[in-house]
């Protein structure tokens, strides 16, 4: 409650703030705190969220998202559509206008060549571009003009906004990476680590793991801004330490993504230096059933297979009963407070997509006893269920995090109120993540009954994401364990329907039917079962002003717009 | 040993053994006795307290979360309700075990191949040449090599519970002895050259009694405090590797564990950091105390006076 | 004695080449994958792909005898060029993080300075405040002095620096506003002022370093002059009319200090280690903060370069605390 309270003094007192923009540098320094330390400031050679928003500051896409999730332009001036005429009627191709006049922070200006480039970066096949997902599809680029670009496509591309959109995919410029493609790319350490951009910032001092110090970019675009001359960004430590230090002792400015259980984060805002901020994204915390059996009795090879059903799991019944047992209220007020929200659905947001599907938030102890016993799993002396002489035990596997573990400790409580048996287990993140095939611990190998973590897609548009839960995508040995259908779900009538979610244009029928895989992949089938809607809470100073938190793209995207209140 | 003073052993008879003469030594060490009463205490708490207070430490009941002490929860309940006090005393259970195993672990290991090493010149070359390759191995890829190659078989040959204890103490115990080794080691390269080695060899001592009865004695107390630190290692480190997922699953508390749970709510609620941190500080106090008295009860030259 | 010097630095060499390879035997069957720090949404062939620029599909032999190459050959040529301004390593390849796609050796030389003065400076206050206290538990043994000794150095040692790091913060920092919580590795130390701040911000990570080393040492410190109180010599020393400063001072110290030796020689290769929980806590971003990084994203080439060079510098430790056996007590001999 009290984090509500504050939540909302925040918002007000944005609101009253006066929006006053002197000129560029005279607000002195900004430092903002990463509990996870940037290590390469290029986007195209690491995914990594740390890495992608650090460079966020520097290099920026032709259009971002903003805070409600829209597209709004950013080195253009205005997004294409079809009705503008900007993509072709038959989605083939998009064509980008470069704003006039802009200019990299070396003072040359910024040309339709340096997308040309950008896109060749990225595709060289020895690259190792992180971002290649984003140029799926993408045929040639042309550079009709110096302002003008085309990406043409290989065939229809309902959502063409992934290449040079989101900060996933900035423009880099091609003189300062002429000499990095394929192969060099790796050796280019100075541009890596300093890159010439569009942005509000450029770097003077790059510490990988460290720190990172900024100037204010003097060829940015809106002469008034940054208001911040220079900016200080500070990595590693953990969340509760930079949490601290923003809202207790006052010695940063921005905190980002404070994962710490809800009070914590209350009583360090009693500290009066500064304000926790939240948003929602599309990040759901889920529990992935197992649809094949992990028994470690099974031979290597065949153990977690699609050969090998799930003994106890295989039944719609049973994984809906155990849904069912969860009070997922509960879990957010203990786990995550205003930063989460219970849900049913895989994909939350945004809203077009969303499926009305709430039928799992109210817990049904009774329900899913009933339901158990209709599957033939009586209960047995020792008040664990078992059929055919099999007991219903369940082993229960998630990455190492305080939240996680107190998630495992709750549900294996509840499980055990209906007679289900759960042995828990946490492997750290850099295994369990990890796709080494030679461990036995990663999550796609999946060598447990059920497991749990967090999953959300890039942009706004999730067939990619949809498109995961086909049955040739399940991590397989002939695939060296590599996937990303975890759960191993097949079923051919889901295939279809993303097969046809590929050809469709047409917005609300894209909607429809997203909504419709979502449904069979969770209120359906119950193979995924999702739990918490988790949004991302950072905290700002009481004195920085104009921080608008986005989960849609990188969290500080307007830090060109901060300001500090006197 | 030269110099055992005769008087005692005219007065009494031989029914009396070496062992009482330590044992009266032992007693008139006041912290010693003092340590292991509460040592003894502690261990009773955390093995006996149980079966008077039967609240299952992994039992939640939310509503009663975050609570101070109170008569229903006497050191108050965790961010899930769990009483802190049942989890204290299971935890206490595993932590002490895990302590004092994985110390005597290093602690025999470290001994044996420093005295070996220290003793055999022609096996010191290839000993130190392990103990340098154990200080360097980076310790966490060590851990998760070990636990993927034995967990496993180990669960499967000795139960889960059973299994995973085994694999921590010995993980524990297979990284931490180097410095006891090292030091043991150069203690005895100097011991050997002493004029009471070097008269015991010239009678023809064999090797095995020197270093039993020569030796070893007059390295007993860097061992000592190798040991009383050993254990106050051991059981952090347990606590790291459970977190790292290495060790026992997330639900199964040790005091370990416990401090680190804490630590997030060391603002609101100090007490719940102060209990784990009470516990282990006196379990090391209590042992090393004990390990002084009995360090003074064995040196013959203190034991005569 | 300088002959067995030589002798076992010349045995150091295979010692390490075999240590060297054992390092990467273990890094290489260690389960973890450089891209586990990527988020999901990088699909499974784009990651494939990221592997393979990395250089991870090569035979691990290879990868072995690249790395050595790299390490005996290239970076001391590197290192030469640097000193002499010569270019013999033009256009060769350098040990490359995987993380940053940058020289390992760039990163931790950068490193060293944080890492010098906060881990360092905090064993030297360590060993410099044992020392004493040791000596003085063990002279005046059972005294007040010596049970709060022991108690504070106990209860030191027996609360890890993951709590009482945070606990200096909460008295320190946050109640107290005295010191910073963060430390600044871009400060410049010029002038007066900025000495100032940099005092202010290493105290208290140097604090808690301390207290561990001192809390140690000065229990082996304690021991080890007990053990030598009682010798015959110390009482023949006394009978000779020596004073109580020289006997102890000289006669039993001495004596005393062969385990001292092995456990300060045991730490110092430690201090290039960094101190990975309190930097982390205080967010040093040494040495340590850089292995268990580099440990965690699966960076192999910067875990083998600094688990190697912290191999080499426990052999040499080890080695000049073999030396200082001899000369602390001559009778020792190794040949």
């Amino acid at each position: 409650m009290k984090l509500k309270a504050l939540l909302m003094g925040a918002v007000a007192a944005m609101a009253i703030a006066p929006v006053a923009h002197a000129e560029r540098g005279s607000d002195g320094e900004v430092k903002i705190i990463y509990w996870q330390a940037p290590s390469i400031m290029n986007p195209y050679l690491s995914g990594g969220t740390k890495d992608i928003e650090a460079a966020s500051l520097v290099v920026e896409p032709l259009a971002r998202f903003n805070e409600k999730g829209a597209l709004v332009p950013y080195l253009v001036d205005e997004i294409p559509t079809v009705e503008n005429g900007g993509v072709a009627a038959d989605l083939t191709s998009i064509t980008w206008k470069l704003k006039e006049g802009l200019k990299w922070s070396d003072g040359t200006p910024v040309t339709s060549a340096d997308a040309k480039f950008t896109a060749e970066y990225c595709m060289a096949p020895d690259g190792g571009c992180a971002q290649s997902a984003k140029f799926d599809g993408v045929e040639s680029v042309e550079t009709p003009d110096e302002r003008t670009i085309v990406v043409n496509f290989t065939g229809p591309k309902p959502v063409p906004y992934a290449a040079f959109v989101g900060a996933q995919s900035p423009l880099i410029q091609a003189a300062q990476f002429k000499d990095c493609l394929g192969a060099k790319a790796q050796e280019c350490t100075d541009a890596n680590f300093g890159p010439i951009g569009t942005g509000p910032f450029v770097v003077t001092d790059f510490k990988p793991n460290d720190v990172i110090t900024m100037k204010a970019n003097d060829n940015y675009r809106d002469p008034a801004k940054p208001a911040f001359a220079t900016l200080t960004f500070k990595g590693g430590g953990d969340a509760a330490s930079a949490g601290r230090a923003v809202l207790e002792t006052g010695e940063y400015d921005y905190a980002w993504n404070l994962q710490l259980a809800p009070d914590v984060i209350a009583k360090m805002a009693e500290g009066g230096k500064g304000t926790p901020i939240s948003g929602f994204g599309t990040l759901v915390e889920r529990i992935e059933m197992n649809m094949t059996d992990p028994s470690p009795d099974l031979p290597e090879g065949e153990r977690a297979t699609a050969k090998h059903p799930h003994p106890i799991l295989s039944d719609e019944r049973v994984r809906r009963a155990l849904s069912m047992a969860i009070d997922r209220t509960l879990l957010v007020e203990i786990g995550y407070g205003q930063a989460g929200r219970p849900t049913c659905n895989l994909v939350p947001a945004p809203e077009l997509f969303a499926s009305d599907n709430t039928d799992c938030i109210a817990q049904d102890v009774e329900g899913a006893k009933a339901l158990l016993d209709e599957a033939g799993w009586t209960v047995g002396a020792d008040g664990i269920r078992e059929k055919d002489g099999k007991k219903f035990k369940l082993l229960y596997q998630t990455s190492t995090n305080a939240v996680r573990q107190d998630f495992q400790a709750l549900i294996k409580q509840w499980w055990a109120d209906i007679g289900v048996e759960t042995e828990l287990k946490n492997i750290d993140g850099s295994v369990f993540f990890g796709g080494d095939p030679a461990s036995p611990d990663t999550f796609q190998k999946f060598y447990a009954d059920v497991e749990m973590y967090a999953n959300n897609f890039d942009g706004t548009d999730p067939e990619q994401y949809l498109g995961q839960y086909t049955c040739e995508k399940a991590p397989k040995p002939s695939s060296q364990w590599q996937g990303e259908n975890i759960n191993r779900f097949c079923d051919p009538a889901y295939d279809e329907l993303v097969a046809e979610l590929g050809k469709t244009g047409e917005i609300s029928k894209r909607a429809e039917i997203a909504k419709k895989l979502n449904d069979m992949l969770t209120k359906d089938s119950m193979t995924i079962v999702p739990l918490v809607d988790r949004g991302r809470v950072s905290a700002h100073s009481n004195s920085l002003g104009g921080v608008v938190l986005n989960t849609w793209d990188s969290e500080i995207w307007n830090a060109a717009d901060w300001y500090r209140i006197k | 040993m030269t110099d055992t003073p005769l008087e005692p052993v005219a007065k009494d008879t031989s029914a009396r053994s070496q062992w009482w003469d330590v044992w009266d030594q032992f007693k008139t060490h006041k912290g010693a006795l003092f340590g292991a009463a509460v040592f003894l205490f502690i261990v009773l708490a955390v093995t006996l307290g149980p079966l008077v207070w039967t609240i299952e430490p992994t039992f939640i009941d939310i509503r009663a979360r975050n609570s101070g002490p109170s008569l229903a929860h006497p050191f108050g309940t965790d961010q899930l309700g769990r009483d802190i006090m049942a989890r204290m005393m299971a935890g206490g259970q595993v932590s002490i075990a895990v302590g004092l195993t994985a110390m005597a672990i290093s602690v025999l290991l470290g001994t044996l191949i420093g005295v070996v090493s220290g003793f055999f010149r022609r096996l010191d070359g290839v000993l130190m040449g392990l103990t340098d390759l154990f200080l360097a191995l980076p310790l966490l890829p060590l851990l998760l090599v070990m636990v993927m190659l034995f967990r496993e078989t180990l669960s499967r040959s000795f139960g889960p519970e059973m299994g995973t204890f085994i694999l921590i103490v010995s993980a524990i115990g297979i990284t931490s002895w180097m410095q006891t080794a090292r030091i043991v080691r150069g203690e005895v390269l100097a011991l050997k050259e002493r004029e009471f080695v070097l008269a015991a060899r010239s009678i023809g001592t064999p090797s095995r009694r020197m270093i039993l009865r020569h030796i070893l004695p007059n390295v007993l107390s860097p061992i000592m405090v190798s040991a009383t630190l050993g254990i106050a290692t051991a059981i952090i480190t347990e606590s790291a590797l459970s977190f790292l997922g290495l060790g026992f699953p997330p639900d199964f508390p040790t005091w370990g564990r416990l401090l680190f749970d804490a630590i997030d709510y060391l603002q609101q609620y100090p007490e719940r950091v102060f209990w784990p941190g009470l516990a282990i500080s006196l379990t090391v106090l209590s042992v090393n105390y004990i390990g002084d008295g009995l360090r003074d009860a064995l040196d013959p030259r203190i034991r005569g006076r | 004695m300088l002959t067995f010097t030589f002798r076992r630095l010349l045995l150091a060499i295979p010692t390490l080449v075999l240590i060297s390879l054992i390092i990467f035997l273990l890094l290489d069957l260690a389960p973890g994958d450089p891209l586990a720090n990527q988020p999901l949404s990088i699909p499974p062939e784009v990651r494939q792909k990221m592997r393979d620029a990395l250089g991870l599909d090569a035979p691990a032999y290879i990868r072995y005898l690249l790395w050595a190459k790299q390490f005996f050959w290239v970076e001391p040529l590197v290192f030469v060029d640097w000193v002499i301004g010569t270019n013999f390593s033009e256009g060769m390849q350098r040990i490359v993080s995987w993380q940053f796609r940058s020289p390992v050796f760039d990163i931790i030389i950068q490193r060293i300075p944080q890492t010098l003065w906060v881990v360092g400076l905090a064993y030297l206050v360590g060993v410099l405040i044992a020392l004493p206290i040791g000596i003085i538990s063990a002279y005046k043994q059972y005294s007040w002095f010596d049970q709060i000794g022991t108690f504070v150095s106990m209860i030191g040692f027996s609360v890890p620096p993951f709590f009482s790091g945070v606990l200096m913060i909460v008295f320190f920092a946050i109640m107290l506003p005295w010191f910073p919580s963060i430390y600044d590795t871009t400060l410049v130390v010029n002038d007066f002022e900025s000495f100032g701040q940099q005092i202010r911000q290493m105290t208290l990570p140097v604090m808690v370093l301390a207290l561990q080393t001192t809390a140690q040492l000065s229990r082996f410190m304690r021991a080890s002059m007990l053990d030598n109180l009682n010798h015959d010599y110390v009482r023949t020393a006394r009978a000779k009319g020596m004073t109580e400063k020289v006997v102890l001072l000289v006669h039993v110290l001495r004596n005393s200090m062969i385990p001292v030796v092995t456990v300060i020689a045991l730490g110092v290769p430690s201090i290039f280690g960094g101190a990975i929980i309190t930097e982390q806590i205080f967010k040093v971003n040494g040495l340590g903060q850089l292995l268990i990084t580099a440990i965690y994203a699966n960076d192999l080439p910067m875990v083998q370069t600094l688990a190697f060079i912290f191999a080499v510098l426990i052999v040499l430790c080890n080695l000049i605390a073999d030396v200082l056996y001899g000369l602390l007590d001559p009778r020792i001999r190794y040949d």
